[in-house]
């Protein structure tokens, strides 16, 4: 595995290429609390590009932030500096990792090829509405990386329906792909829900969406 | 004036923190010209740095450190220099005013990350470093959408509040069409992403004194050019090549979210301390618009709110003696 240091404003990210080749790029983004895998999962093993694996800012090897700050839109940033270095990719997400690869699948239309949403850490968020505030702190002496503050705080990011399908219509529109989106998710938190209503999004199993996604440009 | 009022709640005396006070004397900020001077501004009497969580937050004070205390918190791509004439006539009757510069503003240490939980991370840290008596706030714009969140975070920590121009419209956006909107958001977001992508090594342009003066004076159009080119020297600095805004470049107005401005609206209702908004009537580009239309369906029954005529969104700054009788009147009452 090698490793590639990339900037996204302040922070330092590790881009971990878990497997070399030729052809578009198979993105594994990890899920809260998390860090890339150090092997190639099994089940992206029949992927027949290259597969890189993000940690996200405040996990694995990635820089941590000072004081917090952490919001699902900087990991989307993340993401997008990935991206950048790739060119285009196909996306597969994991919990926190999925929601992020759903926001970065709508921005960037014509570099994602397709985006995979899978169960893990974090899929559900902070819910669908803005709770009652309150203000959690951290102990910055707490074993990191993962950075404590990243774990509260995203696990506190609001995630409204209406947000999530924003980004799968931008994704319909622009992409260009029938179906850009497959989830293969058992837990459907209200966000995702909302985008298994929507057209361009496929339930499959994630070798099945692999599968799809790498058959089309 | 407020129907009924609440009385201050107060507190239990413990509270978490994790912040420690250093440099209690730091010098002006680089930039800060001796020389500048404008009739009735006049610089902090104390200043001193908190390091909130790591991140170095420039605290300035006016008035006896005995007084009882306002905490007054600047609204977003400002800074504690606009206080200058404001926070001296609070202070002059009786009042401990402690401004800060928010994280990535004026002379406060600009942050790997920005988000509004932090921004309230860092309000409640810097009253920590302050007093442990519920204390009054007043916010201007962003600052008071951050003070409104702080208070119903802890409630106890507060007898009053002032927000002035920081209750934001939960207006519906002009009707377009769908595919029209997609074609909008897909721009703002690329947007943010190639800034993102570039945020890392930019640097904020260099201009003459008067050139920023000009740039403030658009989103601040009634000011005089003396009091914007005051303005220039608190909040810019002056490089080899001329003077640049402190604010970090990284951060950008607008951005996007899934904030939603009937958040804070729906919730002013909740408030359960003496509450002063104040409103203006002329639009401009850094304002939400908000009318008394917008506002009183949420008002708490002890609230009272003020639409100033022929004023900006910039309030306080336009009108800093206006607006200190205002929210003088009120303490008088409430606090």
């Amino acid at each position: 595995m090698s490793t590639t240091r990339l900037r996204h404003a302040r922070i330092e990210l590790a881009l971990h290429e878990l497997r070399s080749g030729a052809g578009r790029a198979l993105l594994l983004l990890h899920g809260l609390g998390e860090r890339s895998p150090r092997a190639l999962p099994t089940h992206a093993a029949a992927w027949p590009g290259p597969v890189f694996a993000l940690d996200f800012t405040g996990h694995g090897e990635s820089g941590l932030s000072v004081g917090g700050g952490y919001t699902a839109e900087v990991l989307m940033g993340d993401a997008d500096a990935a991206l950048r270095q790739l060119g285009q990719a196909t996306l597969l997400g994991r919990g926190l990792g999925a929601y992020i690869a759903l926001l970065l699948t709508g921005a960037r239309p014509a570099s994602v090829r397709g985006t995979v949403l899978a169960d893990g850490l974090g899929l559900a968020g902070g819910g669908a509405e803005a709770a009652t505030p309150s203000l959690v702190y951290p102990n910055p002496s707490a074993v990191a990386p993962p950075d404590p503050f990243a774990l509260v705080e995203l696990s506190r990011d609001v995630r409204p329906p209406d947000y999530a399908t924003a980004f799968v219509r931008q994704a319909n529109e622009l992409s260009g792909l029938e179906r850009p989106i497959a989830v293969c998710c058992a837990e459907k938190p209200d966000w995702l829900e909302a985008v298994l209503r929507e057209p361009g999004v496929q339930t499959a199993s994630v070798e099945d969406a692999l599968a799809y996604y790498a058959k089309r440009s | 004036m407020p129907e009924s009022r609440t009385p201050p709640v107060r507190g239990s005396a413990r509270f978490p923190k994790y912040t420690r006070v250093t440099l209690p004397n730091s010098t002006p900020g680089e930039g800060e010209s001796a020389a500048a001077q404008y009739p009735g501004a006049r610089a902090p009497d104390r200043r001193r740095t908190l390091d909130s969580v790591g991140i170095q937050l420039a605290v300035s004070e006016w008035g006896d450190p005995n007084a009882p205390v306002i905490f007054c918190s600047h609204g977003g791509f400002d800074f504690t220099g606009t206080f200058d004439v404001f926070a001296p006539l609070l202070a002059a009757a009786g009042w401990r005013v402690v401004v800060w510069d928010q994280r990535g503003h004026g002379d406060s240490d600009h942050a790997p990350l920005y988000s509004w939980d932090a921004d309230v991370r860092d309000l409640l840290n810097v009253l920590d470093s302050t007093t442990r008596e519920p204390a009054v706030l007043l916010g201007h714009s962003k600052g008071g959408s951050i003070s409104t969140y702080a208070i119903q975070a802890a409630p106890h920590r507060v007898r009053a509040f002032v927000n002035i121009d920081g209750m934001p419209s939960h207006r519906p956006p002009p009707d377009v069409a769908d595919h029209e909107r997609t074609k909008l958001l897909a721009t703002e977001l690329s947007g943010w992403l190639d800034h993102r992508r570039a945020a890392g090594d930019k640097v904020r342009r260099a201009d003459t004194l008067a050139g920023l003066a000009d740039r403030r004076g658009r989103m601040n159009p009634r000011l005089s050019k003396e009091w914007l080119r005051y303005l220039v020297t608190r909040g810019a600095r002056k490089d080899a090549d001329g003077w640049r805004w402190k604010i970090d470049p990284v951060l950008r107005p607008g951005g996007f979210g899934p904030w939603r401005a009937q958040w804070s609206m729906a919730r002013l209702a909740s408030l359960p301390v003496p509450l002063l908004g104040l409103l203006a009537t002329e639009n401009e580009p850094m304002g939400w618009d908000t009318t008394p239309a917008d506002v009183k369906p949420y008002l708490p029954r002890h609230a009272e709110l003020v639409q100033m005529q022929g004023v900006g969104h910039f309030i306080h700054i336009e009108q800093p003696e206006r607006t200190a009788k205002l929210v003088l009147d009120f303490l008088r009452n409430a606090a």
